[in-house]
């Protein structure tokens, strides 16, 4: 063991005494710049249920610095009595469930307000107050039905344009795979605004925002890496592997629109007509087509067409259950987070395979038919972006 | 109590809650026309058979203290015990340390302190309150017409602040001019006239923060011969604005939200009943009182002997009051609030508990 050595470890061990030290006084004593005033409530209402005719259940957490106790509810500008579980005092990232017997009025608008012992209050909306589904059968058939139409059907759809693509030559088939960049890159954007949106939503002491960007930078480095090695080990992506994981990203995707179209229809925010849902479905063919286009280099088969639809369409259908039942800001968030990664690394495939499989470098991307397809993947997804709710 | 009180606590499971039809499928629903928006509100279907009232409440025992004729109306819990409390202020005049003058009328002497403290609005909210002699409303002054009234006012507060007298006086004594910064002192002096029912309040700038956090109080005069015996009650209509957002979180009359719901004013059938009714709202520019089963006569700002009005409910401009006398003819709990009813919700609402006599 070599002097230098020891010496190094001596002055890391004193670095830590200190640290730890500090802290202790710090912890102990405080730091002399403590708030004299009262402290700053924050409350984050998380879900609100209507769990029956004449009951309203508000879900809060804390996201503040302090402790918040709640001694009273106002509902649409009345004082209501209430129960409040498991106590009225809400600890820092702590949560509650306060359950209000109030007769809400079925379609019409109600204000929920929350005051607490400094007579801060912290407000939520219930935009139009229906009752709260249940975990029926029945709804979540409902929701399974949801998920086929916006999710299953329409990818279904667009790999049965397969047959018709095949026709195509090289050129068309570069422009394909081109316009599935465009409709990603959007599809990427979408996504992770989407999930920043929600982000904002969950409590500020959990950062969602920051871990949005994280979450989705970790799936899409974490994605390359797994491909890389792949490739590393024995050759490039069959056609089939770009085609699954186009359908997986897209199917983290469709998760999150799932989650975001559930939870919608069991608030009430959002009352899903035929117009709407053709829209998703619109919207989503688009998608499907995206799938099909790499594997026009190889020879499918029916089995996995059946299977990438499955993959890229069905987690709408879990995503519908999921938001209609147990709606969460912040686990939304993380899981569109993961769905934005995923799609981001489908783009660097895909991009790959246009570019030429690397052979030409980057100079394959700037041919008309490939700036043509991304242009048009990315309108086409805009135009009928325009038929479904933001 | 009351009868949906009743309902409440007890839990009617069998009765079907009245006027839901047993169609449940919601009105949004039927304007979209659309078969999936159909198949989405589907899942209020069943709302009929389980829209009972009471029965599918929460356990009752964990939402305790359900006051009111509204079902779930009113706050949970009730205020601090031994703390400031409105039953006792009601029936309390403060008459000040009586002597005579040389020239044989009489003298009442007042302290007044102003004093930062907080206080329970509502059962367990405070509210950071600047008070005379540390309650809110301050103390009711009382005195008859030609009184000389002097107040020796001290200012323990963080801000400056005055005492401004509704009623005749030299302007030296108006509380507008002067004003007492913290650790100072001035002394009010004047006669206390005309006879009836004013108010005092602080008339520092900004003079609605002044006033709203609790600087105000009723200011009675009798007049020389006195009124009629009765049983009497200060009413000062407040509101506290909570959350700084310029809007009152809640109403009460003598600050505590719900009070006299939790604990009725005691009267008799037949015995006259004199409210001596004060407006100290900011923010809002109307207030009223509205009693229950019963009608009294007016006596604007207590000026005259003579009523102008007989009614159930009588409006208040800020900085209104009136006295009002009434006789109950039933036994029983008999309601009173603002007609306004978003401030009667949030706390202005109060029972009377009458006995037979």
């Amino acid at each position: 063991m070599s002097a230098t050595g020891n010496r190094g470890r001596v002055l890391g061990l004193v670095t830590v005494i200190v640290l730890v030290g500090l802290l202790a006084f710090l912890l102990g004593r405080g730091v002399g710049l403590e708030r004299t005033v009262p402290p700053i409530e924050e409350l984050t209402v998380e879900r609100i249920e209507l769990p029956d005719a004449g009951r309203i259940r508000v879900h809060v957490v804390n996201g503040g610095q302090d402790g918040v106790t709640i001694h009273q509810v106002i509902v649409d500008d009345a004082v209501w009595a209430f129960a409040i579980h498991p106590g009225p005092t809400i600890d820092r990232l702590g949560r509650a469930t306060i359950e209000v017997p109030y007769p809400w009025v079925e379609g019409d608008t109600h204000e929920v307000r929350l005051v607490s012992r400094n007579g801060i209050t912290f407000d939520a909306t219930i935009e139009v107050a229906t009752r709260t589904p249940s975990a029926t059968p029945g709804w979540f058939g409902r929701l399974a039905l949801l998920g086929l139409y916006v999710g299953v059907l329409p990818v279904a759809l667009g790999l049965a344009t397969y047959p018709f693509l095949r026709a195509l030559g090289r050129r068309g088939i570069d422009f394909l795979l081109a316009l599935t960049v465009g409709l990603l890159v959007f599809l990427a954007i979408d996504t992770l605004a989407e999930a920043l949106e929600l982000a904002g939503e969950a409590a500020g002491a959990f950062h969602a925002p920051i871990l949005v960007w994280i979450v989705t930078l970790a799936t899409l480095l974490g994605l390359l890496a797994i491909t890389a090695r792949r490739r590393a080990h024995g050759g490039d992506l069959s056609p089939l592997a770009v085609a699954a994981f186009i359908a997986l990203g897209i199917g983290l995707h469709n998760l999150g629109e799932g989650l975001a179209i559930g939870a919608a229809l069991a608030t009430g925010a959002v009352g899903l007509g035929t117009f709407l849902v053709v829209g998703f479905t619109l919207h989503n063919i688009t998608e499907g087509i995206g799938i099909a286009a790499p594997l026009l280099r190889g020879a499918p088969r029916l089995r996995h067409f059946a299977g990438l639809a499955l993959l890229a369409g069905g987690p709408a259908v879990i995503g519908c259950w999921i938001g209609g039942l147990v709606f969460d800001p912040f686990w939304a968030a993380i899981f569109l987070a993961v769905g934005a990664g995923a799609i981001l690394q489908v783009v660097f495939e895909v991009g790959r395979l246009v570019a030429g499989r690397g052979e030409e470098g980057m100079s394959g991307l700037w041919r008309g038919e490939v700036l043509a397809g991304a242009g048009v993947g990315v309108m086409l997804m805009y135009a009928t972006a325009l038929l479904v709710p933001a | 109590m009351s009868k949906e009180e009743k309902e409440f606590h007890e839990g009617d499971e069998s009765r079907p809650e009245p006027g839901r039809s047993r169609w449940g499928v919601s009105r949004r629903a039927i304007l979209k026309g659309s078969a999936l928006a159909g198949a989405a509100a589907l899942g209020g279907a069943t709302f009929s058979q389980t829209g009972r009232r009471g029965g599918l409440l929460q356990p009752r025992a964990e939402i305790p203290h359900l006051h009111g004729g509204a079902g779930g109306g009113g706050p949970v819990k009730d205020i601090r015990l031994g703390g400031f409390d409105p039953s006792a202020f009601a029936t309390h005049f403060d008459t000040g340390k009586v002597s005579r003058l040389p020239d044989g009328r009489t003298l009442r002497e007042y302290d007044m302190v102003a004093l930062d403290r907080e206080i329970e609005i509502a059962p367990g909210v405070w509210f950071p309150a600047w008070t005379y002699n540390g309650r809110v409303p301050g103390p009711t002054i009382r005195c008859t017409e030609g009184d000389r009234v002097r107040v020796r006012f001290t200012n323990a507060g963080s801000h400056a602040h005055t005492i401004h007298f509704h009623g005749f006086h030299r302007a030296d004594m108006d509380g507008v001019f002067e004003n007492v910064e913290p650790g100072h002192g001035f002394v009010y002096e004047f006669d206390a006239e005309p006879f009836g029912l004013h108010l005092y309040h602080c008339h520092t700038t900004p003079l609605r923060r002044h006033i709203h956090k609790g600087l105000y109080g009723a200011f009675l005069v009798d007049p020389p011969g006195g009124r009629p015996p009765a049983r009497e009650y200060v009413m000062v209509m407040n509101g506290f604005d909570t959350n700084f957002d310029n809007e009152n979180e809640f109403y009460a009359v003598n600050t505590v939200a719900f009070h006299y719901m939790r604990h009725p004013l005691p009267a008799v059938v037949g015995e006259r009943v004199r409210l001596y009714v004060v407006n100290a709202l900011e923010f809002d520019l109307i207030n009223s009182i509205h009693l229950h089963a019963n009608f009294f006569d007016v006596y604007r700002t207590g000026t005259r002997l003579e009523t102008t009005e007989f009614t159930d409910t009588v409006m208040f401009c800020q900085g209104e009051r009136h006295v009002l006398e009434l006789n109950f003819r039933y036994p029983g709990r008999f309601m009173f609030h603002a007609h306004q009813s978003e401030f009667a919700e949030l706390g202005w609402m109060g029972f009377f508990d009458v006995r037979d006599g």
